[in-house]
């Protein structure tokens, strides 16, 4: 029903259908995914030669066979993860698309629209708009991406980087903040995924546009 | 077979093929390797480019290690001192750690011990442990950042590289110093000279005011505060000064070979 609504307005305004998502941000959004992957794999696999907590992550879902490997797929991976991720952050900022989509987060907002959300009664026939709960999820992510690259770095160049090691109060706690990170991506991502599977619409338009 | 000898490029040592051949062999870890890579593999399918097949993965992957390599240079400041801690934060035990068994670990006798000394210096002599305990010592303490993940801080106490090289007249314009050890497996691991020039890397004979104990790298150990600590070599036999890239034991096998920290 939503979709002939939305091309009975098309008739009307007789505009070709609006483009949702840019070329640039279904480009960045894909190349992230592809890292993403590659860095919570390899990433797993890291863990499992020094795990932080009482549990490793089963062969199966590890890239890089051991411990070398997975650090070699990591460090490689880090790059492509890295610049996207300043591609992403300079024309979110640039475009304005940042501010234009993802503020103003109001608290008000957040909880109304978290009730709909959990009773099912929240509209997402506006793909171009996002209401307040993935306004608060989608700027969350960007934060913790940030911290992730830089507790990364941290951990990674503990001598190089020591004052962002301090930041990060200190080697081992940085590896904490690093896992951490990583927890909430992989939540993130599920709901993510579910949540796109569930509107398809939203697939759609993250890889054609509309 | 007789087709196949012909193909082999004549003038080509056998030995040395063969040799070659057994290292490129798929021994189990490289094989989990390169199946890992298989799988990614069908994911760049998935996502609609083929950039990769397992070997082109894995050749890849060697060439941005080498990369970051270059990367970690660049960002290698000479005069950036590792973090130091108080006493009171030594990590006890201080951990045991190598790909064998302490009781597999080497036992080398102080008495007959030499160090011995090659390559790009002007004085080849080598020397014994009681030479070596009499030249200047420094104490730091430290942290040692397994390439695992898993950090201690420990107290070592010795002669700073760079006083060494200096007094057998190294070449400091060399790119490497490389380190052979007692391990059963001829342990072996390149240190670039920046590194081996930064005033904390250290030829260590004590840990925590004591003479180093076998678990540590009796009877001397070379301690890099700035790299992980695959590249602190235990049980020191040599070390050479060279401009060759000769490898080493872990980096042979994929780990980055600055880990720089």
């Amino acid at each position: 029903m939503t979709s002939l609504a939305v091309s009975d307005h098309q008739a009307e305004t007789a505009t070709p259908a609006k483009v949702i998502q840019p070329v640039w941000v279904r480009m960045v959004h894909w190349i992230n995914a592809f890292a993403m992957i590659l860095m919570i794999m390899s990433g797993w696999q890291i863990y499992n030669a020094s795990p932080l907590f009482g549990f490793t992550f089963s062969r199966s879902i590890t890239l890089g066979g051991w411990l070398g490997g997975a650090l070699l797929w990591h460090f490689a991976a880090m790059w492509l993860l890295m610049v996207n991720g300043l591609v992403y952050l300079t024309l979110g900022f640039a475009t304005g698309r940042f501010r234009k989509k993802l503020l103003p987060i109001t608290p008000g907002g957040v909880i109304s629209d978290t009730k709909a959300a959990l009773t099912f009664k929240l509209s997402h026939d506006d793909l171009s708009k996002y209401n307040s709960v993935q306004k608060l999820l989608y700027t969350g992510i960007i934060i913790v991406g940030v911290v992730i690259v830089l507790s990364g770095l941290s951990i990674w160049k503990p001598v190089q980087l020591h004052w962002l090691v301090t930041l990060f109060g200190g080697y081992d706690f940085a590896r904490y903040v690093h896992f951490t990170c990583m927890a909430l991506i992989v939540a993130f991502l599920v709901i993510h995924v579910a949540l796109a599977l569930l509107v398809p619409k939203s697939l759609r338009a993250m890889i054609i546009g509309r | 077979m007789g087709r196949l000898r012909k193909l082999l490029i004549p003038g080509v040592d056998k030995k040395l093929l063969v040799r070659d051949a057994v290292k490129t062999m798929p021994e189990l870890t490289r094989r989990r390797f390169i199946t890992a890579g298989t799988s990614l593999g069908a994911l760049t399918l998935l996502t609609g480019c083929d950039v990769v097949d397992s070997s082109s993965a894995e050749e890849l992957l060697k060439r941005v290690s080498k990369f970051n390599d270059a990367v970690q240079a660049w960002m290698f400041n000479p005069d950036a001192l590792a973090p130091t801690y108080p006493e009171s934060m030594i990590t006890k035990p201080f951990p045991f750690n190598a790909y064998y068994d302490l009781d597999d670990a080497p036992e080398v006798a102080g008495a007959d011990w030499k160090l011995e000394v090659r390559g790009l210096v002007d004085n080849k002599k080598s020397w014994t442990l009681d030479e070596l305990y009499k030249l200047p010592q420094v104490k730091q303490v430290t942290r040692h950042i397994c390439v695992e993940g898993w950090s201690a801080i420990g107290s070592w106490t010795g002669t700073p590289l760079r006083d060494f090289l200096k007094i057998i007249g190294a070449d400091t314009r060399a790119k490497y110093v490389w380190f052979q050890c007692a391990d059963k497996d001829g342990y072996n691991s390149p240190l670039d000279m920046r590194t081996a020039l930064h005033p904390q890397t250290q030829m260590t004979f004590k840990f925590g005011d004591e003479i180093l104990p076998r678990a540590y790298g009796f009877p001397m150990k070379i301690r890099v505060p700035t790299k992980l600590g695959f590249k602190n070599p235990k049980y020191v036999l040599s070390m050479e000064v060279t401009n060759d890239y000769k490898g080493g034991y872990w980096e042979d096998q994929g780990y980055n070979s600055f880990s720089g920290s």
